[in-house]
């Protein structure tokens, strides 16, 4: 057999049959579901009188639209509230597993399937959410699938697909301190554009990706759609599997072995061909900010906003023009005196033990600025919580002048109750950047776990690794 | 989905031309986490005289007499004929949904909107496009007949009307092939059902922890 990319032997692992016109019935093994994106997918399972295909296939949370403050009395938006518990009852009805809201494994579903183990090296993972790119970091072929498909997923446990082009990014070298997964997933975007990787799976490698725990791998791979691909991955090693072994899904003791031994064929063998390579030096990254709408309009902390009059592309000096608008921001301002009203801690890209961690070791013995109005940290779920609380993280935090939440999205996308007024600008560690993304007129700044700590700590972006 | 073969059903006349999809189910409906559900509010701005949205009850709302969906005699139709250009507007496929919910599995028009059109055939509703000539002898015999029914038989491509008329129409042989046999994405998925299977009991012998 001729040398395969890792994309190449998922894809080929799961072909269930292929149309003379390519177009493939490709096996799905876990399918993730959440409250926003299902309810009408179930409704047309009843009206065709379907059962899923496979019921331990699938794992349901409600993440998007649950309240981060006191839990006791519900959801107070009814339109919120209905949506959750359309997928109580959904799951209820169909048989299909479900964390619900007072469950301590709840969390942000791109969180809690790696946690649970949910995810495993080798399978294909699918979820009515673009974010769903996150669980490539295991050796998995995953990515995000509408409402129709989630539909056809649930009734047949495949989809009708087409293989992708393959990327390959290489981030050769080591980080430099107080430089993150997170800065080397915005330097990509920043790199190739946020059509970059349109049509692409994107395999990371390079001794950067391979120095990088599993937590910072599921940061870059979550951005693999940033960078408009589908999916993004990383090959299995001895990381992948230490994180694996003993989670709740995982093979039990009789069929460990055998899973490792196949798990660590998922690599790209040697002399394998991408469509097309990218190239970093790692040891050149610096912490990153972005400035702008979009998460390619991103520079380093030392840098400065853009000038859009230097910009000949005449389509892309609109788009900077019009981005420096809505953030409120002129040209050529150096990005560390740019000032910021909250900070938010958290979202699928950054609100794991480590970002945590990593976070409230800057926060430590300081407290937030005083023209900081509100600063959050949410983690990702009810057990990334528990630990964080284990290790004394949440009293750094509150000590510091942070408010400590409940687990769920909350102002990554302000579906529940957390969110930017109109013109106030956020430190955040989630991934879009969109405008009114975290509320109607707010402005986002995506950043690291450290560098939004230490915004918060300065009152203003600041370089962490002078910090 | 369900089959569609020969359809003998009730008709009812929207004599409108360019019914957009708006028209067919406002925007404030397509707020609910449902695809069904939607036919008490088809035709919402038209069929009452309140303005509705969702969540109301819509038995206790006032009908606007003058609407033809509300006479007696149309109660329980399951065809529609309406003018040209019939499903303009937006791409939402709640306007199926809810044709489909009020009891519609057919529309005839001289012309349909493309999105539209194509969102029927998701969702078991056949668009039958009569020439304008056709259509206006169709409104006729309606007219003249209370009780007027109408034979879809989607096999031999007919329109069949009590006085006799009959009315050929085209439709793409793959279409025809999944509403024929009640086959949506997932029904020709599911003809694969076998090799699914086949597919699951290979990989329970090489990678069982998958299935746990
Ligand atoms: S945290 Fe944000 S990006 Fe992630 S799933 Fe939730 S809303 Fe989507």
């Amino acid at each position: 057999m001729s040398a395969q990319t890792l994309y190449e032997k998922l894809w080929q692992s799961h072909v269930v049959h292929t149309e003379p016109d390519d177009t493939t019935l490709l096996y799905i093994d876990r399918h993730l579901l959440h409250e926003v994106t299902s309810p009408q997918a179930f409704e047309g399972l009843r009206l065709a009188d379907r059962k899923p295909w496979r019921l331990s296939a699938n794992l349901a949370v409600a993440d998007h639209n649950v309240p981060t403050t006191d839990r006791k009395d519900g959801i107070a938006d009814p339109v919120s509230r209905l949506q959750v518990d359309t997928l109580d009852q959904n799951c209820a009805e169909f048989g299909i597993a479900e964390f619900k809201m007072s469950d301590v494994r709840q969390g942000i579903v791109h969180v809690i399937g790696p946690e649970q183990g949910a995810t495993l090296p080798g399978m294909t993972v699918v979820c009515g959410d673009s974010h769903t790119s996150t669980h490539g970091a295991f050796g998995a072929l995953a990515h995000g699938i509408g409402t129709s498909e989630v539909e056809h997923v649930l009734a047949t446990q495949c989809l009708l697909q087409k293989k992708s082009r393959t990327m390959q990014v290489l981030v050769d070298g080591s980080l430099g301190k107080g430089v993150t997964a997170k800065d080397i997933a915005l330097a990509v975007i920043g790199k190739i554009g946020t059509a970059g990787g349109t049509g692409y799976a994107i395999e990371f490698a390079g001794e950067a990706i391979r120095a990088l725990s599993m937590e910072g791998r599921m940061t870059l791979c979550n951005m693999a759609i940033e960078a408009g691909a589908r999916a993004g991955m990383v090959a299995v090693d001895e990381t992948t599997i230490d994180y694996v072994k003993g989670r709740p899904f995982s093979p039990k003791a009789g069929q460990w072995d055998q899973a490792v031994a196949y798990w660590r064929t998922l690599h790209s063998d040697e002399g394998s061909k991408f469509d097309c390579v990218v190239e970093l030096d790692g040891s050149a990254i610096k912490p990153q900010v972005t400035w702008g709408t979009s998460p390619e309009m991103v520079v380093a902390i030392d840098g400065c906003v853009p000038d859009p009059a230097r910009e000949t592309d005449p389509v892309k000096r609109g788009g900077m023009e019009r981005a420096l608008i809505y953030m409120g921001l002129q040209a050529n301002t150096p990005i560390s005196q740019i000032a910021v009203d909250k900070v938010f801690i958290g979202s699928c890209t950054n609100s794991r033990i480590e970002d945590l961690r990593a976070a409230a070791s800057v926060a430590k013995g300081r407290h937030i600025a005083s023209n900081i109005k509100l600063a959050m940290v949410v983690p990702g779920s009810g057990l990334v919580k528990h630990q964080a609380e284990q290790e004394g993280l949440d009293q750094i935090f509150r000590a510091a002048g942070f408010e400590w939440r409940e687990p769920g999205c909350s102002m990554c996308l302000a579906m529940n109750a957390d969110r930017l007024e109109p013109g106030e600008r956020c430190a955040s560690t989630s991934n879009r950047n969109f405008e009114g993304r975290q509320g109607p007129g707010g402005r986002t700044h995506l950043v690291s776990p450290e560098m939004a700590a230490a915004a918060a700590i300065a009152g203003h972006f600041v370089d962490v690794r002078e910090f | 989905m369900d089959k569609f073969t020969i359809l003998d059903g009730l008709v009812a006349p929207l004599d409108r031309a360019n019914v957009d999809t708006d028209a067919i189910i406002p925007k404030q409906f397509l707020k609910s986490i449902k695809r069904s559900g939607f036919g008490p509010n088809l035709f919402d701005e038209w069929r009452y005289l309140d303005h509705g949205e969702p969540g109301m009850d819509n038995s206790s709302r006032p009908l606007n007499p003058d609407f033809v969906l509300n006479q007696p005699r149309y109660q329980g139709a399951q065809i529609l004929i309406a003018r040209e250009n019939f499903g303009c507007g937006s791409s939402r496929e709640h306007a199926p949904w809810a044709l489909l919910d009020y009891g519609f599995r057919a529309v005839i028009a001289p012309s349909f909107a493309d999105i539209f059109f194509n969102n029927c055939f998701k969702n078991g509703i056949l668009p039958i496009v009569l020439d304008a000539d056709g259509v206006d002898q169709l409104f006729k015999e309606v007219a003249a007949q209370p009780g007027c029914r109408l034979s879809v038989d989607l096999d031999s491509q007919t329109v069949t009307t009590p006085g006799g008329h009959m009315f050929s129409f085209d439709v793409d042989s793959f279409r025809k092939y999944c509403l024929l046999n009640g086959l949506d994405d997932i029904g020709l998925s599911l003809q694969h059902a076998d090799k699914i299977r086949a597919y699951e009991e290979r990989r329970r012998q090489s990678e069982p922890w998958v299935f746990n």
